[in-house]
């Protein structure tokens, strides 16, 4: 085993043996666990489309699948004009609303085909992810959260992401009952609420202005 | 829905403190005055869908894409460096199978890319991407050449310092990071609000460590940057076999 050439780092066997009260060096055991501050955030700058464009990255799902739909939106600025070097990120849960994901107290698990995660650059003036709806998710308190879709909008000019959700507004009853919904606004529930088109929904993310999108600190 | 759901109890990622992280805007940045969200963020609670995020990897990646001199059908022009690291929690958990893209300018600080027209050449040799994956114990590393310093309007004579850029999505919605990666001692730094907008506790950490130890003779120098990502709560008092708190 080698030592990293990082004193950021612990080595292999320091990391995976650690037991209960044994103390670790620079530790401070006593005042807490060890922590490694985070790397800071940059902005994506304007070249982002080298680096982050995947062929399929509006496809949470292929297109044509059954109950697919085109998620899309403009993103605005402060003076109400279109971004157009913006990147919006989704990630969801499927129709059942369950996650591909270990973490999952239920299980990973989620419908064949469905990537859960979508990416869409707004070159052409707006937003673009063909998925499926999600179902509603546990909350984790022996409720319900409404159909939602978490949203990472990244651009030149944002030092970092800035997050913010898609609620639907065909889920009327599950919206009323949502528990990130209920504390909000009425104008400001109104942000977040995508609206029914002909082949799917359209939600703008106002980064700025009177109808400044809800952002959340995750 | 079926049934009624249960109760359960998810891990947490608590915040970084906020005097070592990177505001979303920064006034010396001028992009962010209209871009930039003006209302103080509503706090989200973490529940399935912060804690959970895309399963990304291999699937990812493509034969070459770790070695940026090579990828585009030739040798790329400029200084060779290999680049390496681990991807960790704040925890010091390494952080496996886990994708990094990357981005960056060439060796004479141009982007091949529609926008960037500044009178630098470009590298037919050289598109400036890159993906790779950890491995097992959260380390990555990938060829490239040393990325040039561009100018930008963001001022007078503005510059921007060497960065290569990085894009991480760690195993939760929550993680996901996109960065720049600094080169040492930059003469550049003072002028550029990009990297002023970090908070100076946490600047060193946007900055890639030159490893001797790692160059390759005759053929690379070698930078080591480490990616912390947030990581979940840890439980505050830990005992000792009898139960009781060391
Ligand atoms: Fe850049």
């Amino acid at each position: 085993m080698t030592t990293h050439d990082s004193d950021l780092v612990r080595d292999a066997d320091e990391t995976n043996d650690r037991r209960p009260g044994t103390p670790r060096r620079g530790t401070g055991f006593l005042d807490g666990p060890l922590t490694l501050r985070t790397t800071p955030s940059a902005t994506v700058g304007p070249f982002l489309a080298i680096g982050l464009t995947w062929p399929d990255g509006p496809f949470a799902v292929a297109e044509g699948t059954p109950g697919a739909v085109w998620l899309r939106g403009r993103v605005l600025d402060g003076n109400g004009d279109v971004v157009p070097d913006a990147m919006v990120e989704t990630w969801q849960a499927d129709p059942d609303g369950r996650f591909a994901h270990p973490d999952d107290p239920r299980g990973a698990a989620t419908t064949e085909g469905f990537r859960g995660v979508g990416r869409s650059d707004t070159r052409h003036g707006e937003y673009a992810i063909c998925t499926l709806k999600p179902g509603p998710v546990p909350d984790g308190e022996g409720g319900w959260q409404a159909p939602h879709v978490d949203v990472s909008v990244f651009a030149r000019g944002l030092l970092d992401r800035v997050v913010t959700r898609v609620y639907f507004a065909d889920e009327a009853q599950a919206n009323a009952a949502d528990p990130v919904l209920t504390g909000l606004s009425t104008e400001q529930r109104a942000t977040l609420v995508a609206q029914p088109t002909e082949d799917g929904y359209r939600l703008d993310v106002h980064l700025q202005g009177d109808s400044e999108t809800v952002f959340f600190a995750v | 829905m079926s049934g009624s759901p249960s109760s359960f109890v998810l891990p947490r990622y608590p915040p970084e403190d906020a005097d070592q992280r990177t505001p979303v805007a920064f006034p010396g940045y001028r992009s962010t005055g209209l871009r930039a969200p003006l209302r103080t963020p509503v706090d989200l609670p973490h529940r399935l869908t912060e804690i959970t995020g895309p399963v990304l990897g291999e699937d990812r990646v493509a034969p070459g894409d770790a070695d940026l001199t090579l990828r585009a059908g030739g040798e790329a022009q400029g200084q060779r460096i290999v680049v390496f690291g681990r991807v960790l929690d704040s925890g010091g958990r390494p952080v496996p199978h886990a994708l990094l893209e990357i981005w960056q300018a060439n060796a004479a600080g141009r982007y091949r890319h529609v926008v960037d027209n500044w009178p630098a050449p470009l590298d037919p040799h050289f598109d400036g991407l890159g993906r790779v994956v950890t491995d097992s114990l959260g380390r990555y590393e990938f060829t490239t050449v040393k990325p040039g310093a561009y100018p930008w309007g963001n001022h007078h004579n503005a510059w921007r310092p060497a960065h290569i850029h990085f894009s991480l999505f760690g195993t939760a919605f929550t993680q996901r990071l996109v960065t720049q990666m600094y080169f040492p001692g930059d003469p550049l730094f003072g002028q550029d609000p990009i990297f002023n907008a970090i908070p100076p506790a946490a600047r060193d950490r946007a900055i890639a460590t030159f490893d001797l130890s790692r160059t390759q003779p005759d053929w690379a120098l070698a930078y080591a940057w480490d990616v912390v990502l947030r990581g979940t709560d840890q439980t505050p008092f830990e005992t000792d076999e009898d139960g009781d708190v060391a």
